[in-house]
């Protein structure tokens, strides 16, 4: 009881902090070394573009305005334009620094990119996220098969430790991309591929699907949750545990909802007999801060809406609409947010 | 440049669509209907001309999305556990002619929301009516009864039968090997 | 300035004997029986600006449907068919066929001085099959068939698991369509470039069009087979039950990106290259000068048709390729800024060292200036591997594509086609309108795009048919669709001013712009024996050079077709050829292909049974034309007669 009040207060300050945050999905406000790495890139480049442009611009304005001829008619061809030494010196003057600027653009491109990918460390958290469409399925792979977690569309990590991402994906290629913290990476199909990630302040930072995956790309977000180790590790723990058995006639009665109808054949919730891997793992639902892959803030009333007609929210998503009568949607809502 | 006009009265193509690509995401929500009362006896009283079966609603039988659909639930719902694809183990095959409780439309609906005696399960309540209708037409497409742009091609695992695109069309018999008859 | 003169017979018979042998003939029949470039050119203008107009709408309905959060004016479905055919047909049924093949087919045989493109039926074929391509694309479009897994389609998204139906079964065949129809051009343009040019015209002499559509066609040949083998092996995968991308049964899905962009970053310098050619030609015309730096111009035209296919990884950057194979790329990537800028500086020093004039054309010029620029430039960002993993696949690079394509194609095509629009009409365009056009056009595409950038660096993702409200995406988004009407009201008024001009336009002479290519010694509209007199030329801007007693060709006959055959490397003549007249075979033989390939979507069997009427049409073509023509041609040299 303890615990789970501690980790309520923490999700709640987390929340409160990021919730001015929350929008920023963007590439602009590193949270972490890596994204920090590539702004700073992206400034460089930036003012060198800014600077060239400028130069160019201004030459061709002055090329096409210093001997304007105003007349309509065409005049006569220029046989032999005077200047045209200096031009050629002009030219492969220009093209030389040109050259050396490019090359210099290669040189901090080759740094930066080593010194994102660089990062490593002994022991870090592994993280395996799977695409699907249009959620994510994410995993925290233990040897010891009851200490994995299964969860989906939030990533939860602790702070200043670089972690272990290792993508795949069920069906197609999709691309996972915090702008906060990296760069995006591909889920391919067929594929196991693996990248190193970072985040150095706590906060609430949300991602995308960047790769287009069909119908609901365009809502297949995600979360990534950085807390301190402490939370990291209680979070880790509350995760492994099975659903508690329901106390009261309402949640019990929102279970047998939940096993009655067509939840059992698409979700897990570890501790009933629900066991079908279609869909996102529910046995957590109502730890987590959004629902629908971060499209739906996870209350009551988004969540009803979610069941009853998920269609009209997500068309073309995998999820059925469930019509049920009120106190089974009662009971059912009860249930599912009493799965902490 | 009068050769454009053609061009132009393409547009009138829009006032027509293809039904094979027909995509219907919001759909009826499952309910207890009547549709799913099949007739089991070809005898009835009076004379005159007998009931129809549950027809399956056109766009099942003609929306290649509807019916890969229908594949996709196939796989995911584990009919596979019991017919394995559609060669059968546990339970009967799906990709050959034969038929234990009829190959209509409106029997293999009534086999997977009602279930069957020895062995399969009842999905009613389970699934939504309209997911049931398109896993009648996966069904049917496994023994080759779908036109061949409808039915779904390979899927993106080992190929290890044909796909349903091109199997050969099956004539549906009875459990007793005498073809059908249509009613 | 008009080419001079012969002597024996008088001009208004001969002129009248070649209009007799050249004429293309009237009539209903006669418009599926053109074998002249002029008209086949001017088609290629029009139908491929009638798919830029039809795709700029499906650009303006995403932008309404963007234009506010959770916006339910178009669904997930009805998105992916729009965004998917905007950039189909903006890549292959606008951009390639305008800027390479209608600019390449109508300029190209009169900027050489010949009488015709070589093998004129087959270039007819060539548009008969890229508008069967169109109707193919946009007839599925039109009946909820369209293509919906983006203008690239990725496997396996684009696969036959996930994509259920016969949607990118039409997008794979069309491309078929459309790259056969270049690769027909570009057989033609190489063997007219290379065997059909004007006596005198060495290569050195050639105008800098004619060498970029030399190398364009080079790069079509090398790059299209790419794409039409990859679309075709996405086909088979969905009919024919192969598994090249069906990861279980040991294909690779990256095996299609490689190949695709093998093609697709080539095709992009496909569309750049003659925005930059005809650049050069603009400067060159209206700084009343030859351009400066000829020889490195040509330089860097090549070296960029060889560096483009050195690039294409750099679409790829996400997918989880070593970092080190990555950088290569990344170094590829930013050399092929080098001939770009120097043909920049070129440009800078010509404008420089002339006496501009600045002619509506220029306008265009200018626009192109402001805009390719700031793309090229956020190309760098976009080569650099850990920047464009924050970018890539998002609104920014929306943004980068749109500004080279647009400043590099688009604005040098209107610039172009101010230019060139007195010689093929014969009226000057109406000046006021080009410049209302011009400023709607800049300001709406600067609105819509710009903004675009900072949508992708705030984490906007591509093609995605709606976004949270939450995100703070909202104003950005109105932005960039208030500036998609601004561009919508300026190709209007574009539209318009063609209209108009084409029956109240004033009369253009031969000349208006007082330039020095061939296509300038010709009447406005060129007669359709092109030239009274083949020419010779003896410098690079053949009317600024030419002194005025420059020999004419004689010998060549004016009552059948006959054309010039010279050398490739210095333009000697070498022989006359007989070309054919007016036939209904190409048309026939596109309708047939057109047939087959469309068949081949739903059963094998159609290329079964459709060989036998391409045999027939191939015959019909081939068929020898009767006694006269044989015993003409066994007077001749050898030379091909398709």
């Amino acid at each position: 009881m303890k615990r789970a009040a501690q980790l309520g207060c923490a999700t709640v300050a987390i929340m409160l902090s990021a919730a001015c945050c929350q929008a920023q999905q963007s590439a602009m406000n590193p949270a972490g070394p890596q994204a920090g790495k590539i702004e700073w890139l992206f400034w460089v480049i930036f003012w060198i573009a800014f600077v060239v442009y400028v130069l160019v611009i201004i030459a061709f304005t002055r090329a096409s305005t210093r001997n304007r001829v105003r007349e309509e008619r065409p005049v006569p061809v220029l046989e032999n334009p005077p200047g045209e030494r200096g031009a050629a010196i002009a030219v492969h003057s220009a093209l030389a620094i040109t050259v050396i600027t490019l090359f210099s653009i290669l040189v901090m491109s080759i740094i930066t990119g080593e010194k994102v990918e660089g990062i490593t460390s002994k022991n870090p958290v592994t993280i395996q996220v799977t695409g699907h469409q249009w959620w994510w399925e994410v995993t925290y792979p233990n040897l010891q098969a009851d200490q994995t977690v299964i969860t989906a569309n939030e990533v939860h990590v602790p702070v200043g430790k670089p972690v272990v991402v290792l993508t795949n994906s069920a069906d197609v290629i999709h691309s996972f991309w915090p702008p906060n913290i990296h760069g995006k990476h591909d889920l391919l199909p067929g594929y196991q591929n693996a990248f190193w990630m970072q985040v150095d302040q706590p906060g609430i930072y949300r991602g995308q699907c960047a790769e287009f995956c069909g119908y609901q790309h365009a809502h297949m977000g995600f979360a990534i949750v950085a807390e301190s180790a402490d939370d990291f590790s209680k979070w880790l723990e509350q995760q492994r545990k099975a659903a508690e058995t329901p106390h009261d006639p309402e949640t019990s009665r929102g279970e047998q909802v939940f096993l009655g109808h067509a939840c059992v054949m698409c979700h897990t919730i570890r501790g009933t007999t629900a066991g079908s891997r279609m869909g996102p793992d529910l046995t957590h639902l109502a730890s987590r801060h959004m629902i629908a892959a971060e499209t739906l803030p996870n209350t009551r009333g988004a969540l009803a809406g979610w069941i009853v007609d998920p269609q009209s929210i997500k068309p073309g998503s995998q999820m059925a609409p469930n019509p049920l009568d009120p106190d089974e949607l009662n009971a059912l809502l009860a249930f599912l947010q009493s799965l902490q | 440049m009068r050769i454009h006009v053609p061009l132009v009265l393409l547009l009138l193509l829009t006032l027509f669509s293809c039904e094979r690509e027909e995509r219907r995401f919001r759909q009826a929500p499952s309910a207890a209907s009547t549709k799913d009362t099949v007739q089991v006896s070809g005898l009835h009283p009076g004379g005159g001309p007998p009931q129809g079966s549950p027809q399956l609603p056109s766009y099942y039988q003609e929306s290649a999305y509807a019916v890969n659909e229908g594949k996709r639930l196939f796989n995911q719902y584990n009919c596979s556990g019991c017919h394995a694809n559609g060669g059968g183990g546990i339970g009967p095959p799906l990709m050959d002619r034969g038929w234990i409780y009829g190959s209509e439309p409106g029997n293999i609906f009534a086999t997977v929301m009602q279930g069957r005696p020895n062995g399969m399960p009842s999905f009613r309540n389970r699934i939504p009516e309209y997911q049931g209708w398109e896993i009648v037409a996966y069904v049917r497409s496994l023994s080759g009864q779908l036109p061949s742009d409808v039915a779904p091609a390979r899927s993106d695992d080992a190929y290890f039968k044909p796909s349903e695109e091109s199997m050969p069309k099956q004539t549906p018999t009875g459990i007793t090997g005498v073809p059908e008859q249509k009613k | 300035m008009a080419v001079a003169d012969p002597i024996v017979v008088s001009n208004a018979e001969r002129s009248e004997a070649l209009r007799t042998t050249w004429s293309e003939g009237r009539g209903i029949y006669h418009w599926f029986t053109n074998v002249h470039h002029t008209t086949i050119g001017k088609l290629y203008f029009v139908t491929s600006f009638i798919f830029f107009l039809l795709g700029g709408i499906l650009a303006a309905l995403v932008r309404i449907q963007l234009a506010r959060p959770e916006n339910n004016f178009l669904g997930p479905d009805k998105y992916n068919q729009f965004f998917t055919v905007h950039g189909s047909t903006m890549i292959f049924l606008f951009a390639v066929p305008m800027m390479y093949q209608a600019f390449g087919v109508y300029l190209v045989p009169l900027m050489v001085g010949a009488r015709n493109i070589a093998f004129p039926r087959l270039a007819a074929f060539s548009y008969y099959i890229y508008v069967g391509g169109c109707l193919l694309l946009w007839g599925g479009l039109l009946l909820n068939i369209g293509a919906d897994a983006g203008w690239f389609s990725y496997v396996t998204l684009s696969g036959p698991a996930y994509s259920p139906g016969k949607r990118v079964d039409f997008w794979a065949q069309m491309i078929t369509f459309t790259e056969l129809s270049a690769l027909a051009v570009a057989v033609c343009l190489i063997v007219t470039i290379l065997k059909h040019r004007a006596p005198g015209m060495t290569l050195n002499r050639m105008p800098l069009l004619v060498w970029e559509k030399l190398v364009l066609s080079f790069m079509v040949v090398f790059a299209m087979p790419a794409v039409m083998l990859v679309s075709t092996m996405l086909l088979m995968d969905r009919t024919a039950n192969t598994h090249f991308f069906n990861p279980a049964e040991g294909g690779d899905v990256l095996l299609y990106q490689h190949l695709f962009w093998f093609f697709g970053h080539p095709d992009v310098y496909i569309i750049f290259l003659p925005g930059a050619a005809i650049i050069s030609t603009l400067v060159a015309t209206f700084s009343r000068r030859h351009i400066f730096g000829y020889a490195g111009i040509v330089v860097a035209t090549i070296a960029t048709g060889f560096l483009g296919f050195g690039v294409w990884v750099h679409h790829m950057f996400a997918t989880g390729i070593p970092q080190l194979g990555e950088s290569f790329f990344t170094a590829a990537t930013l050399m092929i800024v080098i001939p770009t800028s120097y043909q920049f500086f070129c440009w800078i020093a010509t404008l420089w060292n002339g006496k501009p004039q600045l002619r509506l054309p220029m306008l265009w010029v200018g626009g192109f200036f402001f805009v390719f620029m700031i793309g090229g430039l956020s190309g760098l960002m976009l080569a650099s591997v850990p920047l464009d993993l924050q970018v890539h696949d998002t609104f920014f690079v929306v943004a980068h594509f749109h500004y080279v394509l647009i400043g590099g194609a688009v604005f040098p095509m209107f610039g172009g086609i101010y230019y060139w629009f007195p010689k093929i009409i014969g009226r000057m365009a109406n000046e006021t309108l080009a410049k209302v056009h011009f400023w709607l056009f800049f300001i709406g595409f600067n609105l819509t795009f710009f903004t675009m950038h900072f949508l992708g660096l705030r984490g906007m993702p591509r093609r995605v048919y709606t976004y949270l409200p939450e995100m703070h995406w909202t104003t950005l988004n109105q932005i960039a669709t208030l500036g998609a009407i601004f561009m919508t009201a300026g190709v209007l008024v574009f539209v318009i001013n063609v209209l108009w001009s084409k029956q109240h336009g004033v009369i253009a002479e031969a000349n208006p712009w007082g330039a020095g290519t061939l296509e300038w010694g010709v009447s406005s509209p060129p007669p359709p024996y092109n030239f009274l007199n083949l020419p010779t030329v003896s410098g690079r801007e053949a009317l600024w050079d030419d002194p005025p007693n420059e020999p004419v060709v004689t010998g060549i006959r004016d009552d059948v077709r006959e054309v010039l055959l010279t050398n490739s490397l210095d333009a000697e003549p070498e022989g006359k050829e007989e070309q054919p007249g007016p036939s209904i075979w190409p048309f026939l033989a596109a309708l047939v292909v057109s047939a087959v390939l469309i068949g081949s979507i739903f059963t094998l069997w159609a290329v079964v049974y459709g060989a036998v009427p391409i045999i027939i049409t191939i015959i019909g073509w081939v068929w020898p034309k009767g006694d006269e023509a044989v015993e003409r041609r066994s007077h001749e040299k050898w030379s091909t007669t398709v």
